[in-house]
């Protein structure tokens, strides 16, 4: 395999892995600012036990969060240095943002959430929560304002040509505020919600089948069902807005996602469905003129579609792109159905009664991490073959000096490790889970 | 150009990505060399006290290096793109290093089992040792230069050829004073018979680090050309090793009187001293070509535009007080010897 090949499949798979963990710190870390509010406002001392409970598992989340987020920050150079010399100049003021405001931030007030609980009062406690909670809402900004400048640069001009060419930042709240920055912060947010939300519904809702812990995670699945459920339904707007975006700023991506081909002519929506490239086919379920419709709220209006644009200027995997994108709308669509009828139920009073849904929460965890998963994939081989939308190829991005056999090698590094990290990861979730909310604290003290 | 202050954008960022990558050095040097002389305590209550020193605060101390990186990043890529792919297999196993050595810390006192902790004990070691020794291994490459030519282009060898013989030097020195650093900061966080040895292990560190750093230094003088060229030009800098050299002299003498604190502050000292020598020596070079001096990467072909330094500038204004009160915030909050309670590791 080429190195281009190589270093792509290394970078998903480290970006993959890492995007599985900063969701759920964002989200649990919402969950976790609730339920200790709560417990300051009532005195209600099943709160705090919750809110020790969730930093448990917020602390190993955070934790692989950090550790194999560093490796992405040093990624960029190690594999894709022309990228990096071109892109610097922008990239780095928002990287360098992230840094000293959000990760500095999420950072220090870590160590005193987790080891400060006897050190600080609970007031200052409280507000490092919040500390940590907002760093890590800041970080996701910076780290989606720079990927949303790759998907729709602006605020820039470009300099030099060749190899020295690069891009400049010539207006940097244009930079920041770039056509697509302001959606994707909010999809990606509420992405995170979910994550956070349905496995806090998830650990609660199998001690309640479990008979364990009931009325503690009845107030603990109470929070998160509202938060799922508010936040299921605005993702909904949130991603038809950033559609409309990328329609009007990327039109080949959207055209992919439903795998469109006529150069201008109405485009259906597709429920599911094949796509035979070669043909240049849908083979599926749809409403004809649907996304039409959506775009321009009329079904007969046109949409542009990858004919539009020569092939070497559009995405190749279409078929990857469509079932990416549809995964995460039908989980979407699930999740606003799931949370919808449980509200409903709540406010019968037979919520906690039905034990089905009990069982269709406890393993609900796994669907936001499919969809945000799905969906980033969707939003970046959506945008090949430009690693800089229209003005850098990925096939020009990587770092020359680097070899394949080099690249092999982090790679099989990486993935020894990262199994590691994840049984680890899952082992010792899983070991807090059964341990429980109540912690009989007497290791520590028998080991002195 | 602009300038602040009579000096000029790329020099003030010089200056930001110094500071950032001195206060990783010392912050994360304690950390790092703690680490290093995990498996010099024999009993497991020891080495949890030694790991939970470090506890509250290495998260925290982390940062100065995702922040350093960002700002090389942002103010230098050139420098970035070129050291990290030409430095492609230390750099990687840095961070798989680093990403065990968090492991370790977290996931050690999860579970009682012998066998568990013992493997994790052996993992921290090593992977605190080897990244305390690949910093100064890339350290050295970067004072011996690389083989750049035209366009920044790396003609290095691939996959062993960053381990050459100045370069092991100059990590192994680098671990040295790192374990200097990590003794004495464990000596600040910790009382009883683990005190005791640790005294007993910073005598050895300290002589580590006196052997290894005189090597380092004569080998330096002759036989990497042109290191004191700047120093000929402006003779007042020859006062940063003799600063450098008091400070360290100084440590034995706090260590006996007890004043730990102050003795981590004189070998943090000692750090910035030398981090000082190593940064006026390469001005304005950020990375020397081997092949033609002409090729080097300076600090003027790798900056940013002076618009993106501007506004990193102002970033840094704003920001570095904040992390500067967090800071203060979190090492008040845990002055002090460690105490194990139900929220340790």
């Amino acid at each position: 395999m080429d190195t281009e090949i190589l270093a792509r499949i290394q970078f998903a798979f480290t970006i993959a892995f890492h995007y599985i963990y900063p969701p759920l710190s964002i989200g649990i870390g919402l969950i976790m600012v609730i339920m200790e509010g709560l417990y300051l406002k009532t005195g209600d001392k099943e709160y705090e036990v919750l809110t020790r409970f969730w930093l448990k598992i917020f602390a190993i989340t955070f934790g692989i969060g950090v550790a194999t987020g560093i490796i992405m920050e040093f990624e960029f150079g190690t594999n894709w240095a022309v990228y990096s010399k071109y892109v610097g100049d922008i990239f780095g003021s928002a990287l360098a943002a992230e840094g000293l405001f959000a990760f500095g931030l999420e950072s220090t007030f870590l160590g005193i959430l987790i080891f400060g609980w006897n050190r600080v009062s609970p007031k200052v406690h409280f507000i490092s929560t919040i500390g940590v909670f907002f760093g890590s809402m800041f970080s996701a900004v910076w780290i989606v304002v720079a990927n949303s400048w790759q998907q729709t640069p602006a605020g820039y001009h470009i300099v030099g040509d060749g190899l020295s060419a690069r891009a400049e930042v010539t207006d940097f709240w244009a930079m920041v505020f770039n056509p697509s920055s302001v959606d994707r912060i909010i999809h990606t947010w509420q992405g995170a919600f979910l994550a956070g939300a349905f496995l806090v519904l998830s650990v609660h809702a199998y001690y309640i089948r479990k008979g364990r812990y009931v009325e503690l995670s009845k107030k603990a699945f109470k929070i998160a069902l509202i938060v799922a459920t508010i936040v299921s339904f605005s993702q909904l707007l949130s991603g038809h807005s950033s559609a409309d975006g990328v329609a009007k700023n990327q039109p080949a991506k959207l055209a992919a996602m439903e795998g469109h081909y006529e150069k201008s002519s109405p485009a259906g929506l597709y429920l599911l469905g094949w796509v035979d490239n070669e043909k240049q086919k849908v083979t599926g379920l749809g409403l004809p003129g649907g996304l039409s419709f959506l775009v321009h709220q009329d079904f007969e209006a046109p949409i542009t579609g990858l004919n539009a644009f020569s092939e070497k200027d559009r995405p190749s995997q279409v078929n990857a792109v469509f079932q990416f994108y549809h995964i995460m709308i039908s989980i979407g669509m699930f999740l606003i159905a799931l949370t919808f009828y449980a509200s409903f139920l709540w406010w019968r009073g037979k919520l906690f009664e039905t034990k089905w849904l009990m069982w269709i929460f406890s393993f609900s965890v796994i669907l936001p991490q499919i969809a945000n998963q799905a969906g980033w994939f969707a939003a970046e081989m959506g945008r090949q073959p430009w690693i800089v939308y229209g003005h850098l190829r990925t096939s020009e991005g990587f770092s020359q000096e680097v070899s394949a056999n080099q690249i092999v090698f982090s790679l099989v590094l990486f993935t020894v490790v990262y199994t590691l990290l994840l049984f680890l990861f899952l082992y010792s979730l899983n070991k807090k889970i059964k341990h429980g909310p109540y912690d009989e604290a007497k290791n520590a003290l028998e080991i002195i | 150009m602009e300038t602040f202050l009579g000096i000029d954008y790329p020099t003030l960022w010089y200056l930001v990505v110094g500071l950032l990558f001195s206060g990783y050095a010392i912050l994360e040097g304690f950390d790092y060399g703690a680490g290093a002389w995990h498996l010099f305590f024999k009993k497991d209550l020891s080495r949890r006290i030694a790991i939970n020193a470090i506890g509250p605060i290495w998260d925290a101390n982390q940062v100065w290096l995702i922040i350093g990186g960002g700002a090389l990043f942002a103010g230098f890529p050139v420098m970035y793109a070129t050291m990290l792919s030409a430095m492609y297999i230390p750099f990687m196993l840095f961070l798989v290093l680093l990403v065990l050595r968090s492991s370790a810390i977290k996931f050690r006192s999860a579970e009682e089992m012998l066998w568990w902790r013992k493997t994790w004990d052996i993992i921290y070691f090593v992977s605190n040792t080897l990244i305390a020794f690949l910093l100064g291994v890339v350290l050295g490459n970067v004072l011996q230069g690389f083989e750049i030519g035209p366009n920044f282009s790396y003609q290095g060898g691939i996959f062993f050829s960053f381990l050459s013989p100045y370069a092991i030097m100059v990590g192994f020195t680098t671990l040295s004073i790192f374990m200097t650093q990590g003794a004495i900061f464990l000596l600040l966080k910790t009382e009883g018979r683990l005190h005791a040895r640790l005294t007993f292990l910073l005598k050895k560190g300290m002589i580590f680090f006196i052997v290894s750093f005189s090597i380092t230094s004569l080998y330096t003088l002759i036989f990497i050309p042109g290191v004191v060229d700047n120093f000929k030009e402006t003779p007042a800098f020859f006062i940063l090793p003799i600063l450098a050299f008091l400070a360290v002299a100084n440590i034995p003498r706090l260590i006996s009187k007890k004043k730990y604190a102050y003795a981590l502050i004189f070998s943090s000292l000692t750090m910035a001293f030398l981090l000082m020598l190593v940064a006026f020596q390469l001005y304005p070079v950020l990375l020397p070509s081997t092949i033609d001096p002409n090729y080097s990467v300076t600090i003027y072909n790798a900056a940013s535009s002076q618009k993106s330094l501007g506004i990193m500038l102002t970033i840094v204004l704003i920001g570095s007080p904040l992390l500067a009160g967090y800071f203060i915030f979190l090492y008040k909050t845990f002055y002090g010897k460690v105490k194990l309670d139900d929220t340790s590791y």
